[in-house]
């Protein structure tokens, strides 16, 4: 009994060591569940929120509408239009190549098409769709909506897509939209935050430059989701922001009549505000049709666009780069009495060449223009006189005033295609083809040939800013609801007490936030007067060089200027042949310029026109700018009485 | 003479009710409360199904669980051997003609339950050692003589589950079974013994699992092994008790459970479940409550006369241990999903059934702690 009973105390006391052993096991066990769950559900729980949002929220990006443009009128010139597209939806699909291969009877599809959406349904997660086509034809899309229930995972979409309802007229300015492609989402990381399928993004022109404020914020729908896909309840909604809306300074009917009047032509129109700077037209000729761009230009298409000659894509306005041939020639006088190398008076004899360092230096007039002085020789555009008026001044001073009223710089701030082109001086040349100049260069700049290339826009940049007595103008685009039109009226009337001799005080607040805007380019305003005077008899007088062009009627008197630019050296027996313009090939013909200001009385429109190998810029350009002068003349009170509507919304 | 004495002492009813541990009581019974709301929530809120059976359950066997305790601690010792006996049977009887469900014969249909043997072996292979062991000498305890008998009671109730096949019921029998072993006093060389015999067989062992069992086991080791595979569940219930937070999402509104995301979830996911829903505090509070419940069951084992009654208390306050810690271990993504309960909150008859019937036994213990099994 008594060893039972001992025994009995050596069990306990076994299983009371073992029970203690075994409690700090369980201590120990459930110790580490503590702080496992404290790992988990404090430490990491911002990660497995964040996991478990992700398991349970899908998004669905809407496409943002993109913002469209008007003209100055608020005539619309870039819309969207209703179209529509085929999705299919990766993980509702049973068997993919059994769906493409139906589809493709019903829908126009290629193989090199079915290849790439191949590549994408792999890339994306299975619930984001994608497109199929983007641009169905109404029997299309009926057809397939009447194949719906028999094909699982398509979805026949109704969406908006960019168009543009004056086809040709703005292709340009506006530029077109097109697919994002790699280059674009690597060029803006914000696209590629966007993850919208289809998205169009602008690859020229406005299109391109405003794309960030035209694309908007995308939309999305949040649904929440069960382990099956399937959509439980809508958590969120946004429809986002449709792009911003812009409005042009351009007039869409002015831009129209350009365009019908350059039609066989290639080249260039640019009509611009003298006072404010506003683009009023922008033409470049040959034009395309944007709209076929928008899902995608077929390759016939893009080859014809390619090769053809003129060059159709480039915007000529602002990335056609010309000599500027004669009408420079107001630019060199005007530098010349500027740095006072000559005297308006001064006469010079011209026998139709010089010669200089055993070169000959022809004029136009092979019989030469006999004596001449300064008017006369912009008037009649003597090439000899200028010679020697460029001799005098040197091309570096040249160079000044040339830049300074916008040659060889750019213009708007608007366009990536836009190019610089060239004023050429001693250094530039050191520094680009590292020559030195030569004084037969010199003579050669004088009536813009040789080096100088300079755009459309540039040249009627120059006009508008002898037009308006030698200010500086900021040329824009983009109707931004800055009016100007007040400070033009205080400017006006500062320059009339500047006339008068009366002395103006420079404090008013707003014409300082604008001080680029009015700031003098001239020393002496009577020299730009001159010149524009010279200008009047070009076009005006007997003997001027566009005599031919004027308006009688006084309300459309301009002042012009014409430019032959050479495409090729003349030799000597060319000089001697005097072809006809039809005899030459197309390719070596002159281009024909002209830059013009309208009215002459308080001027208020400043023209250019290029046309590319058009012959002289009296028979090939001149014509073309008085009518659009007069087109543009008659619109002008419809535009004044615009303006003082004050801001309407656009 | 002593121990006579006590044991022919009558105990009123009157009296037993008094000597009822009321803390143990209260901690089953919020256990109990806590996981009918669980099966509420994974009823998404609905007074559905598995509410209300496992709401019936959990009263049927709680009234049992009272039931067992009255009866005096003699009867439950002389009834262990029969019940060890009787359940190995039944697991016999399954093995051959019970349903099949999900791949794995386990079930036994009576008619208000289908009946899952390999649970009830759980309580019997206890009783079965704490009669074998108070009924031994301690002398013998070392004795290899004397092990052999419970290394036969154990192994072929083990392998009678794992040819269910059922992995981890068989690995919590095991680890019962050892560690009552253990407590009775048998040298840890015996075990390195065996661990080292189980190692030089497991080989031949890992060629008899099913493809889908090594398939659990590698998953555990790398769970992102196959994300959308078998590394899901583990994926899914860390997702879901990590989104929980300090509060948790709240009652009924765990979206990992109602979205389907989670799998199991009345189950072997109870705890997933219920952490998602009330966050770091709420498991807290649940892993206290049953700190509380080993703790109270240890404390009747101490406090009892007999070796019976104290190898009891103590084996299945082990297994409750093992049970709650094998299963959040796993839900946590620590232990591979093996597929075991835990005890009161995860929706099953059989295994509500073996733990209420061991809390009896225990209450019996505690009520009848004066007497001195024989």
């Amino acid at each position: 009994m008594l060893n039972s009973r001992y025994s009995g105390l050596d069990k306990n006391l076994v299983l009371s060591r073992r029970v203690f052993i075994l409690s700090i096991a369980k201590l120990i066990v459930f110790g580490s569940l503590v702080g496992r769950l404290f790992s988990l559900q404090i430490k990491q729980n911002k990660k497995y929120k964040t996991l478990s949002d992700n398991n349970r929220i899908r998004e669905w990006k809407l496409a943002p509408q993109r913002g469209i443009f008007k003209d100055y009128y608020g005539k619309v010139i870039a819309d969207n239009s209703q179209v529509f597209q085929l999705h299919i939806v990766p993980e509702d699909i049973e068997d993919i190549r059994d769906l493409l291969f139906r589809l493709k009877s019903i829908v126009s599809i290629t193989d090199a098409q079915l290849i790439k959406i191949a590549k994408k349904i792999k890339k994306q997660k299975p619930w984001e769709p994608v497109i199929i086509s983007d641009n169905l034809s109404w029997e299309e899309f009926s057809k397939l909506n009447l194949f719906l229930h028999e094909l699982p995972g398509i979805k026949p979409v109704v969406s908006v897509a960019r168009f543009y309802p004056d086809q040709y007229n703005f292709s340009h300015v506006l530029g077109y939209v097109s697919e994002a492609n790699t280059k674009d989402l690597n060029a803006n990381k914000r696209l590629i935050e966007f993850n919208v399928p289809g998205l169009k993004v602008g690859k020229t022109g406005l299109e391109k430059n405003l794309d960030d404020q035209l694309i908007g914020d995308a939309g999305y729908q949040r649904f929440e989701v069960n382990a099956y896909g399937k959509r439980i309840k809508e958590i969120d909604f946004s429809t986002g922001r449709s792009g911003q809306n812009y409005k042009l300074t351009v007039d869409a009917e002015v831009q129209d009549y350009g365009h019908k009047l350059m039609e066989g032509k290639s080249g260039s129109i640019c009509v611009m505000d003298v006072l404010n700077g506003d683009v009023i037209a922008m033409i470049s000729s040959p034009s395309f049709d944007p709209n076929k761009f928008v899902h995608g230009i077929n390759q016939k298409d893009w080859d014809e666009l390619l090769n053809n000659i003129d060059k159709p894509l480039v915007h000529k306005s602002i990335a056609g780069l010309y000599p500027p041939g004669s009408t420079i020639k107001p630019i060199v006088a005007l530098s010349a009495l500027e740095n006072d190398v000559i005297s308006p008076k001064l006469v010079l004899q011209c026998t139709g060449s010089i010669e200089l360092y055993g070169e000959k230096y022809h004029c136009w007039k092979k019989k030469g223009h006999g004596f001449i002085n300064l008017r006369d020789a912009i008037k009649q555009s003597c090439d000899c006189y200028f010679y020697e008026v460029a001799r005098r001044l040197g091309v570096d001073r040249l160079s000044v005033t040339a830049k300074k009223f916008g040659l060889g710089n750019y213009t708007l701030d608007n366009f990536s295609e836009e190019k610089k082109g060239i004023v050429p001086n001693t250094k530039w040349k050191i520094q680009n083809l590292g020559r030195g100049w030569v004084l037969g260069e010199t003579l050669i700049s004088g009536i813009g040939q040789g080096y100088f290339q300079v755009s459309p826009i540039q040249i009627c940049l120059m006009m508008a800013q002898l037009a308006n007595g030698g200010y500086k103008v900021k040329p824009r685009i983009i109707d931004d609801e800055n009016s100007l039109e007040q400070l033009i009226d205080i400017w006006r009337k500062r320059l009339d007490q500047e006339s008068q001799g009366i002395y103006v005080e420079k404090n008013l607040q707003n014409i300082e936030t604008y001080s680029d805007f009015l700031s003098p380019l001239v020393r002496n305003h009577e020299n730009v007067k001159f010149v524009n005077d010279a200008m009047f008899g070009s076009t005006n007088e007997p003997r001027g060089t566009s005599y031919r062009s004027r308006f009688t009627d006084p309300n459309y008197i301009y002042a012009g200027k014409t430019g032959t630019s050479q495409v090729k050296k003349i030799t000597e027996e060319e000089r001697e042949a005097e072809r006809k313009l039809e005899e030459i090939p197309y390719q070596f013909r002159d281009h024909a310029l002209f830059v013009a200001f309208a009215p002459y009385k308080n001027p208020r429109y400043a023209i250019s026109v290029v046309v590319e190998h058009g012959g002289s810029g009296s028979s090939g350009a001149a014509p073309i700018a008085k009518k659009i002068i007069k087109k543009t003349l008659d619109r002008h009170v419809l535009r004044k009485s615009k303006k003082n509507k004050s801001t309407e919304s656009i | 003479m002593f121990t006579t004495n006590i044991d022919s002492e009558k105990l009123s009813l009157r009296d037993k009710f008094f000597s009822i541990d009321y803390i143990l009581l209260l901690t089953v019974l919020i256990i109990g409360v806590i996981s009918c709301f669980a099966m509420y929530s994974t009823d998404r809120g609905e007074v559905g199904y598995h509410t209300i059976s496992h709401l019936l359950r959990f009263g049927v066997f709680f009234v049992f669980f009272i039931f067992v305790s009255l009866i005096k601690i003699n009867f439950w010792h002389s009834f262990s051997y029969f019940f060890y006996i009787l359940v190995l049977g039944l697991l016999l009887y399954v093995d051959f003609f019970g349903l099949i469900a999900s791949g794995s014969r386990r079930w036994l249909s009576l008619y208000f339950i289908n009946l899952q043997p390999s649970e009830l072996m759980k309580i019997a292979i206890i009783l079965f050692l704490a009669k074998y062991y108070h009924r031994i000498s301690p002398e013998n305890v070392n004795n290899l003589r004397y092990m052999v008998l419970p290394l036969i009671a154990l192994t072929i109730p083990v392998i009678l589950v794992i040819n269910q096949p059922d992995l981890g019921t068989s690995v919590l029998i095991t680890a019962t079974g050892f560690g009552v072993i253990w407590l009775a006093g048998v040298r840890i060389k015996y075990f390195t013994y065996m661990i080292v015999m189980f190692i030089a067989t497991a080989p031949f062992v890992i060629a008899f699992l099913k493809p889908y069992q090594k398939q659990r086991i590698l998953t555990f080791f790398n769970p992102d092994r196959d994300p959308l595979g078998a590394g899901y569940q583990i994926i899914q219930s860390k997702i879901a008790i990590g989104s929980g937070g300090i509060w948790g999402k709240g009652f009924l509104q765990g979206s990992q459970s109602y979205l389907d995301y989670l799998p199991e979830k009345h189950t072997d996911f109870i705890f997933t479940l219920f952490s998602e829903e009330f966050g770091f505090i709420g498991s807290m509070i649940l892993l206290l409550l049953y700190v509380l419940l080993i703790l109270r069951i240890m404390n009747i084992g101490q406090n009892s006369r007999s070796s019976f009654s104290k190898y009891f208390c103590y084996g299945f306050a082990l297994a409750l241990f093992i049970y709650i810690s094998v299963n959040m271990l796993m839900v946590l993504g620590l232990l591979p999903i093996v597929g075991s309960p835990l005890p009161i909150m995860s929706y099953g008859g059989s295994s509500m059934l073996s733990i209420m019937f061991g809390l009896g036994i225990v209450m019996s213990c505690k009520i009848h702690s004066k007497s001195v099994v024989l």
